[in-house]
């Protein structure tokens, strides 16, 4: 473990640490551009440039060992020329159209001129012209003058997804990333190249145009697109709701977690999550009585629901939980299950095409939290609820949010056991054929609209957190399931999904010591888990 | 109040007798310079609407866009004056321009001038040159709030005030009224 300073701070880091990394631990920022922790070193845009004692000239920090004894100044007037300089260099021939420029308020070019320009441009020949606005794949637009040729895509599509779709072309100041010819930037997680790309030059298709970053406001959430629960922030924007048509969450975007996704996400995670602002979002409540479908109000759907609940004796009430609700949700279930003595509960609906599944994020299971369902003991055979509805004896079925009609189960089968329920509720957040077929549906909010934890296929617990408030009348699955239990004359103190964590954990042994303090930001892995 | 004051008619007399006081002032000196007795006259009311005091060439009254050579508008929807709009009335929404060398257009751009306060930071803000305060329009009205929504089209249609500072476009007519 090498001990050295940096600018006067004595910090010890282990031993193969670049300088970047130790002047970070020691609390001090060290410019850059092409060092990225999560890839090789470049050494590209030489703005890393530290002094170190006793050496004639100043020295990239990112390729440069820590050593014993070392002593780094990072403010030194000849550090601060050489910046200035190097800034100076990499904006000769930027096109600064930062106006139609996409990245404009979250660009390091921006944030460096600012910190370490401020210089008066000298350069008075025109500047070189490169190619503009070309889509480089489904979700990526490359913008050649704006690049700086930090080389972090190339590195990213090289080492990470070892695809090389990626290259710098032509020499001196006419260099420029291009694809390899008959090639284009669509692997799986083509979408991070943008989040790595300092500048304006990668933007994402998918993001262009619709809002300034300066409107987007953040919540530290998981991806609900597999079982992975790789960390993300949710952008949305509030602030300027014509901007997007309505469509209030503006992109994911991966959230640092060493031990989950670490600065990456996957392409069907960070545009998975459009069914949030869709057309098909359910609002409020309905009731569809033969052909009629009409809004009702919460309190009626309850009402009518316990009452059902009540007339129905235990063995005539199945319940197909989902593997997409949070633990808070699973749990209020449970408890329902519990009172009424319930048996017939499932939570798994085999899906039509099977997952697809890569040794790197991407899992089979396209649900965020099977493991909690299995370990909150809704694991039943949800086949054998169905075919008890087929045989007509059950007199209520609840689902959530499945769409059995879409599920690997015969259209024909599945259509038959709705017709031969009594009632049919549906909790969920869009609708589908499921939910047209069903006698109640009531609208559950989104994921980005509430609170609540998941737990991954490793076991590990993860919080996400509101974004934005629940479109419509919706209400997180946790509370109707309350407003059910309080109904049914069961008391619940529960108000809030911490309340229900709380009791989960008393309850179910595996959660046991979790809170949501514990949990953080980067979750907990639960007692029993081993990391897989 | 003092104990004076509180007598109606005391207050009454003293308030008819500053008026009538200017009255007759004013009235002496339009006497004595209609005799050449004096060189400057007494105070006259502007006709207004068919006499109009000189703009300042500083003015700010309505916005336009300003226009390419091809009639599109300059504007590349940056969003800069959306943004330092103090009265959030600017509404932009941006698309695809298909040269990339303009890269970004608004597809829409509508000022609520019912929000407005004629404070002229986006046309400080403005990097384009696109928006301009110089159209001489001051009387702009209208029977709803909606009406005085006014879009790119209506915005883009307006010309420069001529060198008098007298407008030289129509005033647009709001969407809720007919000429």
């Amino acid at each position: 473990m090498p001990k050295l300073t940096v600018d006067g701070k004595e910090v010890e880091v282990p031993g193969g640490t670049n300088l970047i990394e130790a002047a970070r631990k020691a609390g001090v920022e060290v410019p850059h551009y092409c060092y990225h922790p999560g890839l090789s070193i470049a050494g590209q845009c030489r703005l890393c440039m530290v002094d170190l004692e006793k050496a004639p000239r100043p020295t990239i920090a990112c390729n440069t060992t820590a050593t014993e004894g070392m002593v780094v100044l990072t403010e030194t007037d000849r550090v601060r020329e050489t910046r200035k300089s190097i800034m100076e260099f990499h904006l000769i021939n930027h096109p600064l159209d930062c106006p139609v420029c996409d990245q404009a308020g979250e660009c390091w070019l921006q944030i460096y001129y600012m910190k370490h320009g401020l210089y008066d441009p000298r350069m008075t020949d025109e500047k070189v012209h490169k190619p503009k606005a070309v889509p480089l794949g489904p979700h990526v637009m490359l913008d050649a003058e704006r690049c700086i040729l930090c080389s972090r895509c190339v590195r990213f599509c090289d080492e990470i997804t070892a695809t090389g779709e990626l290259g710098i072309f032509e020499r001196g100041d006419h260099s420029e990333i291009g694809l390899f010819p008959g090639r284009a930037l669509d692997n799986p997680y083509s979408g991070n190249v943008v989040d790595i790309c300092p500048v304006g030059a990668l933007t994402d298709r998918d993001f262009r145009f619709q809002v300034r970053v300066w409107y987007l406001d953040s919540a530290k959430s998981v991806c609900p697109g597999c079982a992975r629960g790789c960390n993300i922030d949710v952008h949305v924007n509030r602030r300027r709701p014509h901007h997007a048509e309505g469509r209030r969450v503006a992109r994911l975007k991966p959230r640092f977690n060493e031990a989950v996704n670490r600065w990456w996400l996957c392409d069907a995670g960070r545009y998975g999550f459009t069914f949030v602002d869709d057309q098909d979002r359910l609002l409020v409540p309905t009731r569809r009585e033969g052909e009629t479908v009409s809004d009702a109000t919460w309190d009626d759907a309850i009402v009518a629901l316990a009452a059902t609940f009540r007339r129905s004796p235990p063995d005539e009430i199945g319940i197909i939980a989902s593997p997409k609700m949070a633990n808070e949700d699973l749990f209020a279930l449970r408890r329902l299950l519990d009172n009424l003595a319930l048996r017939r509960v499932a939570f798994r609906v085999p899906p039509r095409v099977a997952g697809d599944q890569d040794n790197f994020l991407i899992r089979a299971d396209k649900n965020p939290n099977s493991l909690g369902a299995e370990l909150v003991g809704l694991g039943g055979d949800s086949r054998a609820v169905l075919e008890a509805a087929r045989a007509r004896r059950l007199r209520c079925l609840v689902i959530f949010g499945h769409d059995l009609l879409a599920s690997e189960w015969p259209e024909a089968e599945v259509r038959e056991a709705l017709g031969a329920v009594e009632t049919v509720i549906f909790v969920g957040s869009n609708a589908h054929a499921t939910s047209a077929a069903a006698h109640w549906v009531l609208p559950a909010a989104a994921w980005v609209e509430r609170d609540g934890t998941y737990t991954n296929f490793e076991g590990r617990v993860q919080r996400f957190r509101p974004a934005v408030e629940p479109l419509g009348q919706a209400l997180a699955e946790w509370e109707i399931v309350g407003r059910l239990l309080a109904a049914l004359g069961v008391d619940s103190t529960a108000t809030r999904p911490e309340h229900w964590f709380r009791q989960l954990v008393a309850a179910v042994p595996a959660f046991a010591g979790l809170s949501y303090q514990a949990l953080g930001d980067g979750g907990r892995l639960l007692p029993g888990a081993v990391r897989a | 109040m003092n104990f004076r004051q509180r007598f109606y008619l005391v207050e009454v007399l003293s308030g008819l007798w500053l008026t009538a006081a200017h009255f007759f002032r004013n009235m002496g000196r339009h006497v004595a310079h209609a005799v050449g007795a004096s060189r400057t006259g007494g105070a006259v009311t502007i006709q207004y609407p068919e006499e109009r005091r000189p703009y300042s060439p500083r003015l700010r009254s309505l916005h336009r866009l300003v226009r390419r050579e091809d009639g599109s508008p300059r504007c590349v929807a940056c969003m800069m004056c959306e943004t330092v709009c103090p009265a959030h009335c600017i509404y932009i929404v941006a698309e695809e321009h298909p040269n990339p060398d303009i890269e970004k257009v608004p597809r829409r751009f509508d000022i609520d001038l019912g929000k407005c306060v004629f404070c002229g930071y986006c046309v400080e803000a403005c990097p384009e040159d696109a928006i301009r305060m110089d159209t001489g329009i001051l009387e702009f009205s209208s029977y709803s709030r909606g009406g005085m929504i006014y879009t790119k089209e209506m915005l883009l249609s307006l010309e420069a005030a001529g060198a008098d500072g007298r407008p030289r476009s129509p005033i647009p007519v709001p969407a809720d009224r007919t000429a």
